[in-house]
């Protein structure tokens, strides 16, 4: 079987995520190849043959411009299978790759076994095997699914691809917005406390805080919480917000969305406080205290206290 | 300037699922439905849009599955949309992106609508490809994970969200498939009055053997339940216990406390 993998490159910088994608490869015993678009200066450590666009000539956000040429390289490796992360660049690419190469498409893909795609459904309750009726098949995985066993290396042999004209209109990049600098300093601390939906309400949050200094920690959150504004944006913890590795880290009322589980799996020992036995988040948790947050917080100031 | 914005009904995820007969999705039987999260904020946008854009504007909600998703379609026009189409498929579930991304196409093809609007992915299944495969098979423009929407004259400007925090400010022009990410704005809840008025708007249904779904590109094999691979420790009972244990459990492990 062959592969092409998609890398994904941010300001010049080979992103983490890319790693994954050799890793799930070599998973599907599958012989692979690269594509990326980054700056000729930083190519991944990658043992084997690299499709190289210049970031600096096809603009590094451009969709249809970027899975034109992944196409390309997908037909001169002859690829069975096209591999992207589960990710926005990974969203916007992987429907106009399958569609070009007339494949069917498979998301956020944590396992393979015996030709099935297995990917979790219904927020990690359920997992759905999937089988493609097509010759060829692109699948997105998920970020943190596949790891890699040991550090990245390898120089590449790198063939150059030529952007395509861009299409009038059809796609121009503006500018970046950068994280809001808070000076919360999530990535440091040696203790997170983050809330999750399951607080119930924006009172309880000062219950997750007071969890959280008692502790000597930093207040973190999941993404809804931040959405509903019950917790300011730097604090967000997960793929979309910031990646964290603590000491000791508290998931109070968090059910465990993918996103969230991978910006934080990283923790040394991870206490999740949920009613739901069967939530994801019980799958990365050291302990998981099934009792209502609101009793057991106090309780738990109660005793840090004395 | 005539508006589309599709929902999905999503089940409950607080539900305790039980795998359906055929083995390859969940059962039914006592489980709720509401609009998938992602959806609201499509619709909230959408409506805002329509707002925004005076009494010439026109938003059509469409929604696809059996009968109940009408409640889904209902909850849109309650929110402000003005028409809403059911496009009837038991089946539905069984589909894959592409076919329903063919069905929800061949509705709105040769309609003139300028903006698509939907969620970023489902909450049930998450695969992130309808919004793109509906732009593709419309040649519209195509803006995902966006968290900031602006509209002028055709022209769109929308912040997207990238990983990290990041963000981009990307542009495109209309016709554009918008597909949204949470947080996007802030989904109203709809009123007594805008439910009954709701009632009255136009829901027209349409059987989906009308649109033509193609073949499937990918087929669910096997519905399983997770792998239990955690070896957490589960704590129950008196709440003063848990907090004990925890707390021992805490100093043991880290030295923290």
């Amino acid at each position: 079987m062959k592969a092409l993998l998609i890398g994904e490159s941010r300001k010049g910088k080979t992103l983490g995520s890319t790693y994954e994608l050799a890793e799930f490869a070599k998973r599907m015993e599958a012989q692979s190849a690269m594509f990326i678009v980054d700056a000729e200066e930083d190519l991944p450590k990658y043992e084997g043959k690299l499709y190289l666009a210049s970031a600096a000539d096809c603009g590094e956000l451009n969709p249809p411009v970027h899975a034109a040429m992944a196409v390309e390289a997908a037909d001169k490796e002859n690829a069975d299978i096209v591999i992207l992360s589960h990710s926005p660049y990974g969203w916007d690419l992987a429907p106009l790759i399958a569609r070009a190469l007339g494949a069917g498409q498979v998301s956020e893909v944590v396992e393979y076994q015996e030709g099935a795609f297995i990917t979790p459904a219904l927020n990690g309750k359920m997992r759905l095997f999937y089988k493609p009726s097509t010759a060829r098949v692109v699948v997105t995985v998920q970020s943190g699914a596949f790891a890699p066993a040991a550090p990245p290396s390898g120089a590449p042999t790198v063939e150059k691809i030529a952007a395509p004209a861009a299409g009038d209109g059809v796609y121009e990049f503006v500018e970046f917005e950068e994280p809001e600098e808070t000076g919360v300093a999530l990535g440091k601390a040696k203790v997170v406390v983050s809330a999750g939906r399951g607080v119930g309400k924006v009172e309880n949050i000062e219950l997750v805080k007071k969890l959280a200094e008692a502790l000597d920690g930093e207040l973190g959150a999941s993404r809804p919480v931040v959405d509903a504004g019950w917790v300011e944006n730097g604090r967000q913890v997960g793929t979309s917000g910031k990646t964290v590795a603590p000491k000791l880290y508290v998931a109070c009322g968090i059910s465990g969305a993918a996103q969230h589980i991978a910006g934080m799996k990283g923790s040394e020992f991870i206490v999740a406080i949920n009613t739901d036995p069967e939530a994801p988040i019980t799958e990365v948790a050291h302990v998981t205290a099934q009792v209502d947050l609101k009793q057991l917080i106090p309780a738990l100031l109660e005793k840090l206290k004395g | 300037m005539k508006i589309l914005v599709c929902v999905k009904q999503v089940p409950d995820l607080e539900t305790r699922f039980k795998i359906n007969e055929a083995g390859d999705w969940f059962d039914e039987a006592d489980v709720a439905f509401r609009m998938n999260e992602y959806d609201e904020f499509a619709v909230e946008e959408a409506v805002a849009l329509k707002g925004k854009s005076g009494a010439d504007s026109d938003l059509t909600v469409l929604s696809i599955g059996p009968d109940r998703v009408k409640e889904t379609i209902k909850k849109a026009l309650a929110m402000g949309a003005d028409r809403g189409v059911h496009i009837q498929d038991g089946e539905a579930h069984r589909k894959g992106p592409a076919q329903i991304a063919a069905m929800i196409a061949a509705f709105a093809r040769d309609k003139e609508f300028e903006l698509v609007f939907m969620g970023l992915q489902s909450q049930d299944r998450g695969s992130a490809q309808v919004g793109p495969l509906v732009a593709l098979d419309l040649g519209f423009n195509l803006l995902t994970t966006v968290v900031g929407f602006e509209y002028d004259a055709g022209q769109v400007t929308v912040r997207r969200e990238l990983e990290g925090g990041l963000k981009a400010q990307v542009k495109t022009k209309a016709p554009v498939v918008i597909t949204c990410q949470l947080g996007l704005n802030k989904p109203r809840y709809p009123t007594l009055p805008n439910i009954m008025k709701a009632k009255k708007k136009e829901l027209l249904t349409i059987p989906a053997e009308e649109l033509g779904a193609g073949d499937a590109l990918t087929n669910i094999v096997k519905a399983a339940p997770p792998e239990r691979k955690g070896a957490g420790v589960a704590l129950t009972g008196d709440v003063a216990d848990v907090a004990d244990k925890l707390i021992s459990m805490i100093r043991e492990k880290t030295g923290l406390v």
